[in-house]
């Protein structure tokens, strides 16, 4: 592939089959900007730098142009009509304007919003800041699988419930929720359907109409695209409404006003046209990457588990927990390999991973959990060199675990009185 | 977060892996942290008729600072009685090995290890005057 030749820098010499390091494997956290989404980004920045909002010259009228091609580039690869999508500065804020947003708009007549207990930070933060309002939050468990129990969301909703906010996948465990399940409940009952497509968009396919989706966030950082720009779908028919967050010139129809920023806005919308194009053949590459980094490792290392469903899980992403290693000491020991860990060593902190814990993981095993992501310039030889250097790393940091050692003489480790600190 | 070379140098070559039988009469044994809590060490000494620590040995759970830590300790109490052990302090851990803020509690679990391992040895040998 060209792009990840320029991504990677290719092989480190030719015929050789060692990949270049260090090995990017934490596509849950950021991408790197497709190539293709900066050459489209460019002229933006320099000779066409004019504000989109000028009415009265030709600066802003071919601003305004790409603007609005951009903003149809986001809307079809959701379903969407491109009156329907806001730019913002990211998920965050499309997450904060959504909630607080709605909930804001109709608290005259409706006081309650159902969420997930393993939301992306931003979103449960929201809710917490609206429930000082006065603001009623229900949060659902999640089963073992990371997926939320159907049953369970219908029995929480009243006619007092605003807005349902479920994520499309999680950031940690990659699980997908059923979205078009949620939608329908949702619309039998009165409420709206907010979800943050941050990891889902350009991952999976989405469709807000078949999906009853009546507000979505979107990412730009997720997909290839810059960092710094988001969106957000509101639906027009039936209406939502909401207050914003940010108000002034009144731009985006009133839902955030602000200066757009153009070159921002060019490459989201790249980066969503290219996914929407490549999406398909895409998901089955990293599906077989990511089968091939899971079965290598669980070939050469026993117990290691998966955190959350193997098969509702975006295709780049794998969460697994190896037992009786701590996961900042196994990242230490794989150096070249950039992963990420639910363990509480690496958050500021002492908690480890809500996600996990929400899924019922043990602590113990919360420690010792690595996400692996995979995304488009990602290769073989780079998954293959991360296997072998996380089980090399596994085996020499178990041979160093009292637990490993404890396990092995069968001693049980729940038995022991631990002091903690 | 940079790690200083001296707490990499320990993480990359440990001294002192490994296990001493914990039933032997000269052995005494720590067991400090909580899986729970990510950081478990067992640290074990070998003290001599002279009240000599003459052989360490640990196993570390944890991060590369709780690793770095254990095995730093190892190190420093080999030779040494067990009085001057117990007076070896975290914030000599966390100099050397220069942690970071956030890790100053992987030296504080490696000093109640080394306590915790003279207290078991001690506890083999009430009869005997301490030191």
């Amino acid at each position: 592939m060209d792009a990840a030749a320029k991504i990677n820098g290719g092989a480190a010499q030719k015929g050789d089959n060692r990949p270049k390091l260090p090995i990017y494997l934490d596509y849950q956290a950021t991408t790197p900007c497709d190539p293709r989404v900066v050459q489209a980004m460019l002229p933006w920045f320099t000779e066409k730098f004019g504000n989109p909002h000028s009415r009265n010259h030709i600066y802003g009228w071919e601003a305004e142009e790409a603007v609005e091609r951009a903003r149809k580039q986001v809307a079809s690869i959701i379903g969407a009509d491109e009156r329907e999508i806001v730019f913002t500065s990211g998920a965050t804020e499309s997450n904060n304007t959504a909630l607080k947003g709605v909930a804001r708009f109709y608290k005259d007549r409706k006081d309650h919003l159902v969420t997930v207990a393993t939301e992306h930070k931003c979103v449960l933060d929201s809710c917490r800041h609206l429930e000082q309002e006065g603001f009623k939050v229900t949060y659902l468990p999640v089963k073992k699988d990371g997926l939320i129990d159907l049953g369970q969301l219908d029995a929480a909703i009243t006619d007092k419930t605003v807005l349902v906010s479920v994520m499309a996948a999680n950031n940690e465990i990659g699980v997908i929720q059923p979205l078009a399940e949620i939608g329908k409940i949702c619309r039998a009952r009165g409420a709206f359907f907010h979800t943050d497509a941050a990891q889902a968009v350009g991952k999976i396919p989405l469709d807000v109409n078949a999906m009853n989706i009546d507000l979505m966030s979107i990412s730009g950082h997720k997909i290839y695209g810059p960092k710094g720009i988001g969106a957000l779908y509101v639906r027009r028919k039936p209406r939502v409404r909401l207050q914003p967050l940010m108000t002034g010139g009144g731009q985006e129809r009133g839902f955030r006003s602000g200066t757009l920023p153009t070159p921002l806005c060019v490459g989201l919308g790249e980066a969503c046209a290219i996914a929407e194009r490549e999406m398909g053949a895409e998901a089955e590459r990293l599906k077989m990457l990511r089968e091939r980094f899971y079965q290598g490792i669980m070939a050469k290392l026993p117990e290691v588990y998966l955190n959350g469903d193997h098969d509702k899980r975006l295709p780049g992403n794998l969460n697994l927990s190896f037992a009786y290693v701590e996961g900042e000491g196994l990242m230490m020991g794989i150096k070249d390999v950039a992963v990420s860990s639910g363990s509480a060593c690496t958050s500021a902190s002492l908690e480890p991973s809500y996600v996990l814990r929400a899924l019922g993981v043990d602590e113990e095993l919360a420690h010792t959990s690595l996400r692996i992501g995979f995304g488009r310039f990602t290769t073989e030889q780079e998954v293959d060199y991360a296997v072998e250097h996380v089980v090399a790393a596994v085996k020499r940091l178990r041979a160093l675990s009292p637990l490993w050692e404890m396990a092995q003489e069968g001693i049980d480790i729940k038995s022991i009185q631990w002091s903690g600190h | 977060m940079a790690y200083s070379e001296k707490l990499l140098e320990h993480y990359e070559n440990p001294r002192n892996v490994g296990s001493l039988d914990k039933a032997a009469v000269d052995v005494g044994t720590g067991l400090v942290g909580a899986p729970a809590c990510g950081d478990v060490m067992k640290l074990q000494i070998k003290v001599n008729e002279r009240g000599v620590i003459e052989d360490a040995k640990f196993k570390t759970f944890g991060c590369g600072s709780a690793i770095a830590s254990s095995s730093l300790a190892t190190e420093w109490i080999k030779g040494k009685t067990l009085d001057e052990a117990e007076r070896i302090k975290n914030t000599h851990i966390a100099q050397h090995l220069a942690l970071p803020p956030v890790k100053i509690h992987c030296s504080v679990l490696a000093e109640d290890a080394i306590k915790a391992a003279i207290a078991d040895y001690r506890a083999k040998h009430p009869a005997k005057p301490q030191g």
